[in-house]
């Protein structure tokens, strides 16, 4: 903290630390974990997908139906999709700066990624459950 | 009203592009891209949720020329983007912040970015 902050800010919103967004380094946090949760699963998900590289629907759907396997992809497309929404909500935030279409877009990305996320785990329980 | 001496960001039209800050970009572009991939996965977990034409389709797009072209640019984003996201948590902990280590890193990922992405299809030339 610099002299000029403490200019600007009374002691208990210092203390407090969560600056004018009003969620401090929350985002910044949970980049990190989704991050983290991604460097772990992409390798895996990886080894998948490239197994089943010109797979039939049947083989496609068996290989993803085991427990284990339909959990590690529904944690993997919520981490995915969860990091994707916070990057390109940053993005929108320092390049678009026209207020209305800056909302507009954030509300898009985050109804877009959240509906792929939501698809993807209806999708991953259809194949789970029908096996 | 006389303007305060404040520091410029710097003017990127007359910069030397340098390696650290096209590979910061870089991180943000293979990042966007790769969200719009992130809706590809969507698709195809659709696809094999659902109706034998659909997924029928979705594998034809991705056997084509243009379908294998789409997905080579994605898996090298999305090394290069894993790699250097590495590269950012590294950071974040405090370590390989002097400039000679900004570039040694930087040229590490680059590299590993090569030759991860020529696994991956090596892998899946094997596979398919």
């Amino acid at each position: 903290m610099s002299a000029s902050d403490a200019r600007h800010q009374n002691p208990l919103a210092r203390a407090r630390g969560l600056g004018s967004a009003k969620d401090g380094s929350h985002h910044w946090w949970v980049q990190r974990v989704s991050a983290i949760a991604l460097a772990l699963l992409t390798p895996w998900f990886l080894y998948l997908i490239i197994g089943l590289a010109g797979a039939d629907q049947a083989t496609a759907r068996a290989a993803i139906a085991p427990p284990v396997t339909a959990s590690l992809l529904i944690a993997y497309v919520l981490a995915l999709f969860w990091h994707a929404r916070l990057g390109v909500q940053v993005v929108i935030e320092d390049y678009v700066h026209a207020r209305a279409l800056e909302v507009a877009l954030q509300l898009a990305v985050r109804f877009i990624f959240a509906l792929a996320a939501i698809a993807s785990v209806i999708a991953i329980g259809r194949v789970a459950f029908m096996a | 009203m006389t303007q305060p001496q404040r520091p410029l960001s710097p003017h990127l039209q007359v910069y030397r592009p340098q390696i650290t800050m096209v590979m910061s970009i870089s991180h943000r572009i293979t990042g966007v891209v790769l969200s719009l991939g992130a809706l590809g996965v969507a698709a195809w977990l659709l696809a094999v949720a659902g109706d034998a034409q659909t997924y029928a389709s979705i594998s034809a797009l991705f056997a084509s020329l243009p379908g294998k072209l789409l997905l080579f640019a994605f898996s090298a984003a999305l090394m290069y983007h894993l790699l250097n996201g590495i590269r950012h948590l590294i950071w974040d902990t405090g370590r390989g912040l002097e400039i000679a280590q900004f570039y040694r890193s930087g040229h590490t990922v680059l590299v590993l970015t090569v030759l991860a992405t020529a696994g991956l299809w090596a892998l899946a030339g094997g596979a398919a």
